[in-house]
């Protein structure tokens, strides 16, 4: 995938806020990346353009080559359903789901019949070490049970590229490094690996490392 | 997304708030359940009244004879006259007056009323016990009464009167039977009254006229060509004098009823339905509040693929099975409140099927129809927007 000179400005009632000045960036099929920054440096939001949760303000953003940066809403769901895998900071489980439901839910809006739907979340929370977690909620699991939840999600529907944002953040240290050799594991299996952190023992755990500041890429 | 996960989704989503999403029912319950009390108590009201009008005989028309000038009454022969119309299934002449019934040391005062065999058919007002008049007792002017219920209860008790002698006015007469319940009419009760031969009426009463004739249509289509033939009839023997007589037709008077009460169904029920309005807006209040609440939701669905559509199903959903399960639980409370009614106040009730079904639909319509603009809302919220909300 590619971002070729992508700018992003929000527009709040007193500012203009240009939180992206013209960023361009290939990521191989296969790689593992992590983008570095501390906050306030527009990470987070080329992180949003890359997991197609935004659209760029100018510049174009080729994923599979081909040119996305005017998808509609609905478009964009779609490949964020099919293609790409979220796990983020907190986790973002819904609390009123147990763990099956919850990992479920991709291949619910996929339209996937129940009976595939059940094999594969499975499949996925068994890779996870969470056999025995299924029928929990997410406020009877720890963080890191929780953590590895979300990458059960994020993995179920078979994606190109997981997208972590800051999937440590929140998590003891032990913890972090189990969720970063799961990611080293999913991106040895062949997934594109995406790592947006501020923590630069984290970023090590990549094979590249891009950082971010003040909306540039130095 | 498929349907059956959605209403899933829906249950989980309102289980989660039970009392909030009790309350916000209550609006629909109490409309829905308003609608049907109060549409049943209109219906029940005009079954009643349906129903007393029928009790007095099917397809009846009835002839009251005022007078023009001293001729007053109608005689034997007007009556045979009317009877040969085309169309006429029978007449029943009728004389009245008041009489003093006395039984042992029990009197009381009552209605008289002089017929003949024709009367019980017309008037669809048969015998439960003992035997009709028949045309002997009419041709030999015998003293023989039938007695109402009321009579029978206030002068007899609960001794049998049949084959018993009574005194009419200080005059004797053998009782050959006993009228069925009829209850009352237009405010006149229909069992205080005796019935006697129309020959013995006559002459008891001193009046050879006939005031009352009741004429039955051998179908509802012939009435009204027999109440014409009855009223050029009646307009030719009063010599052109409109005032002289007046008839009644007993089916144009029950279509004009049942299209009052209908409009008055139909009142009740809007008036009703208007506090089901106001339950929906209830809905979309929460509604409102419920996507607020859930932005966060909202935007972890979002990122995970779900579509607008998809978003729009699940609070639609939500909102027409908080108003469908509301219409669900204001058909019981509404069933219940009409049987209490008529239980405790003693007013009739019906409740139709269909008016069921409708109010159910109605609630289910109201919380969709409310539910868009929350559910509307929901689905246009920008992932990016609704993951930052904290």
């Amino acid at each position: 995938m590619e971002l070729k000179n992508v700018t992003k400005v929000y527009n709040t009632r007193a500012i203009q806020f240009e939180a992206l000045k013209g960023v361009s960036l290939k990521v191989q099929k296969g790689e593992f990346v992590a983008i570095i920054g501390p906050s306030g440096s527009g990470k987070s939001t080329l992180m949003n353009i890359l997991g197609c949760l935004d659209i760029p303000t100018t510049g174009e953003y080729f994923f599979e080559n081909v040119e996305i940066s005017n998808y509609s809403e609905d478009q964009l769901a779609e490949i964020r359903n099919k293609k790409i895998g979220f796990v983020f900071q907190q986790y973002n489980l819904l609390p009123k789901l147990n763990a099956f439901e919850n990992v479920e839910l991709p291949l619910v809006y996929r339209g996937m019949d129940a009976g595939e739907r059940k094999e594969r979340v499975l499949q996925a929370l068994e890779s996870l070490g969470l056999s025995s977690r299924i029928y929990h909620k997410p406020a009877e699991l720890s963080g890191g049970q929780q953590q590895r939840v979300a990458i059960a999600r994020a993995l179920v529907g078979d994606p190109l590229l997981i997208l972590a944002d800051e999937p440590t953040g929140n998590l003891d240290s032990k913890s972090g490094r189990d969720v970063l050799k799961i990611l080293t594991e999913l991106n040895k299996n062949g997934k594109t690996v995406l790592l947006i952190t501020h923590d630069m023992d984290v970023a090590n755990t990549a094979s590249r490392v891009i950082s971010i500041q003040d909306g540039l890429i130095i | 997304m498929n349907f059956k996960m959605a209403i899933k989704l829906a249950f989980k989503g309102i289980a989660g708030n039970k009392m909030r999403t009790f309350l916000t029912m209550l609006g629909v319950i109490i409309g829905v359940s308003a609608v049907i009390i109060l549409v049943s108590i209109a219906q029940g009201t005009s079954e009643d009244i349906t129903e007393s009008i029928e009790s007095m005989g099917t397809n009846l028309i009835s002839v009251i004879v005022t007078g023009r000038g001293a001729d007053t009454y109608l005689n034997y022969q007007d009556v045979q006259s009317i009877a040969g119309n085309y169309g006429v299934a029978g007449v029943a002449p009728v004389v009245s007056g008041n009489a003093t019934v006395k039984y042992d040391n029990n009197t009381m005062d009552i209605t008289l009323e002089g017929v003949d065999e024709n009367y019980q058919a017309v008037r669809n007002h048969h015998v439960q016990s003992g035997r009709f008049i028949s045309p002997l007792d009419v041709e030999y002017r015998q003293k023989v009464v039938l007695l109402g219920t009321e009579v029978v209860k206030e002068i007899f008790g609960l001794q049998n009167p049949v084959g018993r002698y009574i005194q009419v006015n200080g005059l004797k007469f053998k009782v050959i039977g006993v009228l069925e319940e009829k209850g009352s009419t237009m405010g006149r009760n229909n069992d205080e009254k005796i019935l006697m031969p129309i020959t013995t009426a006559q002459r008891f009463l001193k009046s050879a006229g006939i005031r009352n004739v009741y004429i039955q249509a051998e179908s509802p289509e012939l009435v009204n060509a027999v109440y014409a033939q009855v009223d050029s009839y009646l307009l030719k023997r009063f010599k052109n004098d409109e005032d002289a007589y007046r008839i009644f037709n007993q089916t144009e008077m029950l279509s004009t009823i049942s299209e009052v009460t209908q409009s008055m169904s139909l009142m009740l029920g809007g008036i009703a339905a208007i506090s089901l309005l106001v339950g929906g807006i209830g809905i979309m209040n929460i509604m409102l509040v419920s996507v607020t609440e859930r932005t966060r939701e909202i935007g972890i669905r979002k990122a995970i693929g779900a579509k607008r559509r998809d978003i729009l199903t699940q609070f639609l959903i939500e909102s027409a099975v908080i108003s469908g399960i509301g219409g669900i639980l204001g058909i019981c409370f509404g069933l219940a409140g009409s049987a209490a009614l008529s239980f405790v106040i003693g007013i009739n009730t019906k409740t139709t099927f269909s008016i069921l079904l409708l109010s159910l639909v109605f609630s289910v319509l109201v919380g969709m129809f409310f539910g868009m603009y929350p559910a509307n809302k929901a689905s246009k919220l920008k992932p990016v927007d609704a993951l930052r909300f904290e």
